[in-house]
């Protein structure tokens, strides 16, 4: 798994509005474009000096893709990212708190302990 | 010598400025309580008559990151902008704007440093709600310079909760040695119970009331001992997902010292989380 690959998308994600919006629109679309275009740059550098090795597995693209955030819980994907994250592109869509109830709900059949979410 | 005049623990709810400023049906049936409280615990600061905040929190991954995460880290900037868009969008927060007390943040680092604590520094923070929730409840006219110390509280590997202890300890060792003739006040922000992207999230009531009340008995009789005792890394993941943010309070619990008991306590049952608020003086009085 590349957990910290898939905190990253979340993390460059959820602080971009323009960003939030793309994958809030086409999911699948936006995680093939930054895999392929954003997955390497290093945050704090230009783009000569990127990385060259990171990738999603199988199983993490297609939760990204999925907007699937139990799938996301379920491989240690950060919570608080994926949970603002989601918020931002799904809260609108319901009553007030509505969503935040919903998405516990969807992870009702999760009990301790917890998948690690250490990178 | 600098002098300590009030040590504040306080949650750092982030639906408080938004709930506080609405009106009319938009306004939620908790919120006067809640104001009423928060005006009651702002004045505790306000006698304490502070020329300067040091204010503890944590970076929400807002600009600390995975590929260089500090466990502790103090900002000694000039000035500091704060608030996110994402905290912008998801809780109605302002932007905001700070100034700095750099002479204080240098001495906390070199100082810090001898004393056995390797704290990162940056020089371009922004801060975000850890910090400036507490500005909004406790000096919303933001008046006051800051030095901002952050701590990572849910990037694991995390710092043990003894660790916490210690550096707060050390805060106020360097807060009281500091040659400046100026008020100081020590302000830290946790959480209690807290469950945050998981399915315990969003209920009634924080996740674990039991740990609350515990919780709550610890820091308002400054039982350290007590609390180191039952609270570990592990633990924490049983009152919430998002529990290590307690370990801030423990950390303040270390700058208010083994055995003192608060002088002011409160707490407030809402959604999701307990309010709680706390504040000592170090030398007895305000005066």
């Amino acid at each position: 798994m590349s957990k910290y690959l898939l905190n990253k998308f979340l993390f460059t994600v959820d602080r971009d509005p323009d960003l939030v919006e793309r994958y809030r629109e086409d999911p699948r679309g936006t995680v093939e474009w930054w895999e392929a275009e954003y997955a390497n740059r290093l945050l704090s550098c230009h783009g000569g000096e990127a990385s060259t090795w990171l990738r999603f597995e199988d199983a993490e693209r297609e939760a990204l893709a999925g907007h699937d955030y139990p799938k996301l819980f379920e491989l240690g994907a950060h919570p608080f990212l994926t949970l603002t994250l989601f918020i931002a592109m799904f809260e609108r869509d319901h009553e007030p708190m509505g969503f935040q109830t919903e998405y516990a709900r969807r992870l009702a059949h999760m009990t301790l302990p917890y998948p690690d979410i250490a990178t | 010598m600098a002098e300590l005049v009030a040590v504040i623990a306080s949650t750092h709810h982030p639906f408080y400025y938004r709930a506080s400023t609405a009106t009319g049906e938009d306004r939620p049936p908790f919120a006067d309580e809640w104001v009423r409280k928060v005006e009651a615990f702002r004045e505790t600061l306000t006698k304490a008559r502070p020329d300067v905040l040091v204010m503890v929190g944590s970076d929400h991954f807002h600009q600390l990151w995975l590929d260089n995460m500090p466990q502790f880290l103090v900002g000694k900037a000039p000035f500091y902008d704060a608030n996110w868009y994402n905290e912008e969008r998801e809780f109605g927060l302002p932007r905001m704007f700070f100034t700095g007390q750099e002479d204080l943040s240098a001495y906390i680092l070199r100082e810090g440093l001898d004393a056995g604590f390797d704290l990162a520094f940056s020089n371009e923070l922004r801060i975000d709600h850890s910090i400036t929730c507490p500005i909004i409840t406790l000096r919303p006219q933001n008046d006051l310079p800051i030095v901002p110390i952050y701590t990572n509280i849910f990037a694991p590997p995390l710092p043990r909760p003894k660790r916490f202890v210690q550096l707060g300890r050390t805060i106020r060792e360097l807060v009281e040695s500091w040659p400046a003739d100026k008020r100081v006040a020590v302000i830290g922000t946790g959480h209690l119970s807290l469950e945050l992207g998981g399915p315990r999230q969003f209920g009634p009531h924080g996740p674990d009331p039991e740990f609350d009340r515990k919780a709550v008995e610890w820091i308002s009789s400054g039982d350290i001992e007590g609390c180191l005792s039952e609270v570990t890394l592990d633990s924490l993941h049983l009152p919430g997902n998002a529990t290590h943010g307690f370990m801030d309070f423990m950390l303040m619990m270390g700058v208010a010292g083994e055995g003192a008991k608060a002088d002011y306590v409160d707490t407030y049952d809402l959604f999701h989380t307990m309010e709680a608020y706390f504040t000592w003086y170090p030398n007895g009085g305000v005066a």
